[in-house]
C-alpha cells in the first residue's frame, strides 16, 4: 500500500507558483528525502502534505484516502520542526502527551506511549523538565518524541538537524535512521544538505524551483543523474563541469566528471595549475584551474601536492557525463 | 558581562541619573500627598514643608468622606478601568492574531483601518457618540464609558500586539495545529503567554488615560450613581472657591488603585520577558 500519493499538486501564493505539477508516491515504510537548494519549495511541499497549506490544485492522498481538505490533526501524520517548536509552558511529559489528550486517548495509553518513546530516545532523566532547561539536542529529541507517541502513518521532518552543531547532527542522524528501522513507519524528510539525503534516504526527490528534477535511490541519482542540476547537487565535493571543447569535443556540450574519478598521472590529457590543496587525512582534495575552469580532484589517501604546481590529470573514461546546453543529460 | 557595566564609576553615574529622574518624577506626587495632610493655611504658607504637630490635619479626608459617595465613585472608576482594559486586551489581541496569522482579502486594508484610530482622537466624535448613547439608552450607565474606552484603546492595542504576534514562531503554531489544538487554544495557550510583555505595555498605556479621563464621564455619565473619581473630585473645585484640602486628599486616594494595577502589570511584564526567553 502507498503511504502517500501526490497527484499533479500545484501551489501558488498569489501569482507566484511555488509548486508546479508535483506527482510523488511514498511506499509504506519508505524513507523519502526531499532535497533541493533553499527556496525550491521543499518545505512548502511538506506543509501541503501536513495540511498546513491547501493545494491550489491536485490531490493529496495519505494511506489511500483523499486528504485535500482534512485538517492536519486528522491526517494521521506527525511533524518535527526545524525550530523544535516545543510548548514553552509545558514540561517534556506534557509536551509529548498533549496531542494524545486532544485525540481523547485514555490515561493508561498516554502513559504507556510516553514511557515507551522517552525510553527509546533516552529522555527519561528529563521528563519533568521544561524546554528552557534542555539543550538543543535534547529539545530536538523531545520534538521527535512528540511525533512518535502519536504512532502516525507518516512522519514529516522539516530540516530537523539544521539547528544542531556538527557532532550532534551526525549522532541525531544516526538516531533517526535507527528510529526508522525500529518503527517501520513511512517518513518524509526535508533537507538542503545532500549528505543527510544520501545517508538517510531509501528514495530521494530532488526539487528545483518547485519542480521535481529526479526521483530515485541515492545511488541511482548519484550514478545516473538525469540532468546537470542533479549531477551537481549530489556528491561532495560536487561534480566538475567544463565545456567539452577542453578535451577537443563540441563546445555545445558540457562535460561532467566526479572529483573521485580524476587522478594524477604524468601523461594525463588534462593540465591544470593547483590553486589550493585540502589535506583531510583520509582524502586529499586538489583544487586547480584548467584553462579558466576550476576543477576539483578528490584523491584517496595523502598526496604531496603543492599550491602553484602544474599537474596532469586523467579520468576514468566510462565515468564521464555529458549534458547539452539546457543541462539535459546526453550520455 | 560587559566591562563598562562593572566599572563602579559608571554604575554610580547610571544610578545617580536614574535616582535623579525618579526624584523629579515623584516630586509632584510627594507634594500632593504631604499637603493633603495639612491645614489649609499651612498649605499656602509653606507648601513644601512636611506636616508637623501644628499643621497636621485630616480635614481634607474628612470632607471627602462626607461629601458625596466617594467610595461609589471609586468603585465606578475601578469597574470602568478594569472592564475596559479587559475588553481592549481581549479584543485587541484577537484582532491582532487574526491580522497577523490569517491571509484573507483586505487584510492590509483592515489593519490600516484599525490603525487609523491612533491618528484620529476619539473626542472629535463626541457629539455623535452622545447621540448614539442617547438613542441606545446607555447615557448615565457605566457601559457607555466602557464601550467608549474600549473603542479608544483598541487601535493602539491592535497595532502593537499584531507586530508582536508576527514574531511568534510559525512552527509553534503549526505544531499546535498538527497536535489537534483548536485555533482558540493556540491563541490562548500558545500565543498569548508569549506576547505577555506586549499585553502589559498596552495595559499600562491604556490604564492611565482611562482612569484620569474627565471628558467622557462628564458628558456620558454625569449622574450621581455613575460618577467616576475624577468627576467626583470636581465638586471641590469651584469657580471662586476651591477646597484644596479636599482636592489634594481625593487625588492622593485616587493614586492608590492605579498604583496597585501598575504593580500587577509590571510584574507580568517582567515575568513575560523571562518566560519569553525560551526559544
Amino acid at each position: 500500500m502507498t503511504a502517500l500519493t501526490l497527484t499533479n499538486v500545484n501551489k501558488s501564493f498569489g501569482t507566484v507558483e511555488v509548486l508546479k505539477d508535483i506527482s510523488i508516491e511514498v511506499e509504506d515504510g519508505e524513507f523519502v528525502v526531499f532535497v533541493g537548494p533553499s527556496g525550491c519549495g521543499k518545505s512548502t511541499l511538506l506543509r501541503v502534505i501536513a495540511g498546513l497549506e491547501d493545494v491550489t490544485s491536485g490531490e493529496v492522498r495519505i494511506g489511500g484516502e483523499l486528504m485535500n481538505l482534512t485538517p492536519p490533526s486528522k491526517r494521521g501524520i506527525a511533524m518535527v520542526f526545524q525550530s523544535y517548536a516545543l510548548y514553552p509552558h509545558l514540561n517534556v511529559r506534557k509536551n509529548m502527551s498533549l496531542a494524545l489528550k486532544q485525540e481523547g486517548q485514555s490515561k493508561q495509553v498516554i502513559e504507556e506511549r510516553v514511557a515507551k518513546a522517552s525510553k527509546m530516545l533516552n529522555l527519561e532523566p528529563y521528563i519533568d523538565r521544561y524546554p528552557s532547561e534542555l539543550s538543543g539536542g535534547q529539545r530536538q529529541r523531545v520534538a521527535i518524541g512528540r511525533a512518535i507517541v502519536r504512532e502516525p502513518k507518516l512522519f514529516l521532518f522539516d530540516e530537523p538537524l539544521s539547528n544542531l552543531d556538527a557532532a550532534l547532527r551526525m549522532n541525531t542522524r544516526l538516531e533517526i535512521a535507527n528510529l526508522h528501522q525500529q518503527l517501520d513507519a513511512s517518513m518524509i524528510y526535508v533537507t538542503h544538505d545532500q549528505t543527510e539525503a544520501m545517508t538517510l534516504a531509501d528514495k530521494i526527490v530532488v526539487l528545483r524551483d518547485g519542480r521535481v528534477e529526479q526521483v530515485g535511490s541515492p545511488m541511482e541519482l548519484y550514478n545516473n543523474p538525469a540532468n546537470q542540476f542533479v549531477a551537481g547537487f549530489l556528491g561532495a565535493p560536487s561534480m566538475n563541469f567544463f565545456p567539452a571543447s577542453v578535451i577537443g569535443d563540441s563546445a555545445d556540450t558540457t562535460l561532467g566528471i566526479r572529483p573521485e574519478d580524476l587522478y594524477l598521472t604524468d601523461d594525463g590529457p588534462l593540465t591544470a595549475n593547483v590553486t589550493h590543496v585540502e589535506h583531510l587525512g583520509g582524502d586529499t582534495n586538489v583544487i586547480a584551474m584548467m584553462q579558466g575552469h576550476q576543477i576539483t580532484a578528490r584523491l584517496f589517501g595523502q598526496h604531496d601536492v603543492n599550491t602553484g604546481e602544474a599537474v596532469r590529470l586523467a579520468y576514468v573514461q566510462d565515468r564521464t557525463y555529458s549534458f547539452d546546453r539546457k543541462g539535459t543529460r546526453l550520455s | 558581562m560587559n566591562k563598562a557595566r562593572q566599572n563602579p564609576l559608571n554604575t554610580a553615574a547610571m544610578h545617580g541619573a536614574l535616582i535623579l529622574y525618579t526624584l523629579i518624577a515623584l516630586f509632584p506626587v510627594f507634594v500632593i500627598i504631604i499637603n493633603s495632610f495639612k491645614t489649609r493655611r499651612s498649605i499656602f504658607r509653606e507648601p513644601l514643608a512636611l506636616p508637623d504637630a501644628e499643621s497636621f490635619s485630616l480635614i481634607g479626608y474628612q470632607t471627602v468622606m462626607k461629601q458625596g459617595d466617594f467610595f461609589l465613585y471609586f468603585q465606578n472608576s475601578l469597574i470602568v478601568t478594569v472592564v475596559s482594559l479587559a475588553f481592549v486586551l481581549l479584543f485587541g489581541a484577537m484582532a491582532a492574531f487574526a491580522l497577523s496569522e490569517y491571509k484573507f482579502k483586505g487584510n492590509t486594508l483592515m489593519g490600516l483601518y484599525l490603525a487609523l484610530g491612533i491618528m484620529i482622537p476619539i473626542r472629535i466624535g463626541t457629539v455623535a457618540i452622545l447621540e448614539m448613547m442617547v438613542a441606545t439608552g446607555l447615557v448615565n450607565t457605566l457601559w457607555a464609558l466602557i464601550l467608549v474606552y474600549t473603542a479608544q484603546g483598541l487601535p493602539l492595542a491592535v497595532f502593537i500586539l499584531s507586530e508582536f504576534m508576527r514574531q511568534v514562531s510559525d512552527d509553534l503554531k503549526n505544531a499546535g495545529r498538527v497536535d489537534g489544538l483548536s485555533e482558540y487554544t493556540i491563541f490562548f495557550r500558545l500565543v498569548l503567554p508569549l506576547v505577555r510583555p506586549a499585553m502589559a505595555t498596552v495595559a499600562v498605556f491604556n490604564m492611565i488615560p482611562i482612569w484620569n479621563d474627565l471628558w467622557f464621564p462628564l458628558i456620558l455619565a454625569p449622574a450621581e450613581e455613575t460618577k467616576t473619581l475624577t468627576l467626583g473630585s470636581q465638586v471641590f473645585i469651584g469657580q471662586f472657591v476651591t477646597d484644596w484640602n479636599a482636592v489634594l486628599s481625593a487625588l492622593s486616594m485616587a493614586i492608590l488603585p492605579v498604583l496597585v494595577l501598575y504593580v500587577i502589570f509590571s510584574r507580568q511584564l517582567i515575568r513575560g520577558i523571562t518566560s519569553g526567553a525560551v526559544k
